[in-house]
């Protein structure tokens, strides 16, 4: 599966299936903060990610003086 | 995973609440949270006009959606800061969402009007860009929203800036910052009422909002806010909220509950000694406003 991260952007290619969870233990992304969309649908933990999808690991923290 | 209303397959696991939710659940969900801090803290009354501040990212496009979906009269405003391709792209977000709305987006382009951008401003200044950023915003909406006879400013601050800021303040035992830190701080002579009303919805959930609600928003962040401390905040908060979900909420609902009647007298003392700013009318303490201030050092830099 292609993984593209943020901050700084980045793709990987890991090998699936594995669930939305698991991906973010192993990738080390705390997911409090972030939201995962698996080929454009946003998907929850427990979603388990085929070997030729496109995952984004979208950051959601913002941060600065608003 | 499936939704806890309606059992339809969910797209979006709430660990806060112990619960998932599917697209129409969720998004009845973060109306209801909204109206809810509308209604405890008397944010906006029948009738009133409101302002939203506008940055084209998650939160306040969030806001502006769910204001106008629950039939407020909103109108956004956009402030133009001149950070580069990060400004210009942010200006096209909050457009290209007013003109698929037909809303009315006003704005302020600082360059233009004052003469300073955030880059060169704040250095001239010596203040950090978030602080002269903070500044530039608080002063500009509140004067927008009076020249403009708005009622309410309404920011898209959310669950997770309120707690990161109250860490923040408790870090530094900050009595000042700490009484005056609440959901809705009321109108005065020279101050319109600002409200926050995203303060129930923590910044994941108003992502997937606009994710699910097909509203693209500037997902970069702010390149003048890299390793800002309210960001390192927010992750120390996030470590905790992973190992125990619904902490952020504890902390900030509990703070409003039980520590803030007893610290609102510290905010109450620093009114005292107010009056109006030679160079804009705005109220101050000091000789002249910060703003003002601000704009006498970092104009004319560009």
């Amino acid at each position: 599966m292609r993984v593209l991260l943020r901050n700084p952007s980045r793709e990987l290619d890991l090998p699936g299936p594995i669930a939305v969870s698991a991906l973010l233990e192993r990738l080390d992304v705390n997911r409090e903060s972030v939201l995962v969309i698996v080929d454009g649908t946003l998907v929850t933990g427990d979603t388990s990610v085929d070997d030729t999808a496109t995952v984004e690991v979208r950051p959601v923290i913002s941060g600065g003086a608003r | 995973m499936k939704c806890r209303s309606c059992r339809a397959p969910a797209v979006i696991d709430v660990r806060r609440h112990n619960a998932g939710f599917c697209h129409p659940c969720f998004v009845r969900h973060c109306r209801e949270q909204v109206e809810r801090s509308i209604r405890a803290y008397d944010m906006i009354r029948p009738g009133e006009r409101v302002l939203v501040a506008v940055s084209g990212g998650k939160d306040s496009l969030a806001l502006w959606d769910i204001l106008l979906d629950t039939g407020v009269d909103a109108d956004g405003l956009y402030l133009g800061l001149g950070i580069a391709d990060y400004s210009d792209e942010s200006g096209r977000y909050a457009r290209a969402y007013a003109t698929k709305r037909g809303a009315r987006l006003v704005e302020i382009d600082l360059p233009e009007a004052f003469g300073y951008d955030i880059p060169t401003g704040s250095a001239a200044a010596r203040r950090a860009p978030c602080s002269a950023c903070g500044l530039s915003k608080r002063h500009l909406f509140n004067q927008a929203a009076l020249d403009g006879s708005y009622d309410v400013v309404a920011t898209g601050h959310n669950l997770d800036d309120e707690a990161a800021v109250l860490f923040g303040n408790v870090l530094r035992w900050d009595l000042a910052y700490l009484g005056r830190q609440y959901p809705v701080l009321p109108g005065s002579h020279g101050f319109a009422r600002k409200v926050k009303p995203l303060v129930r919805l923590s910044e994941r959930e108003t992502a997937a909002y606009c994710v699910l609600q097909g509203i693209d928003y500037i997902v970069d962040e702010c390149p003048m806010s890299s390793g800002n401390r309210h960001i390192g905040y927010k992750e120390a908060l996030n470590e905790i909220e992973a190992r125990s979900p619904g902490s952020k909420a504890s902390f900030y609902f509990g703070f409003l509950e039980r520590v803030s009647p007893l610290v609102a007298s510290a905010a109450e003392e620093e009114k005292e000694g107010l009056h109006p700013c030679p160079g804009c009318g705005s109220p101050t303490v000091s000789e002249i406003c910060a703003f003002c201030k601000l704009v006498e050092r970092a104009g004319g830099h560009l």
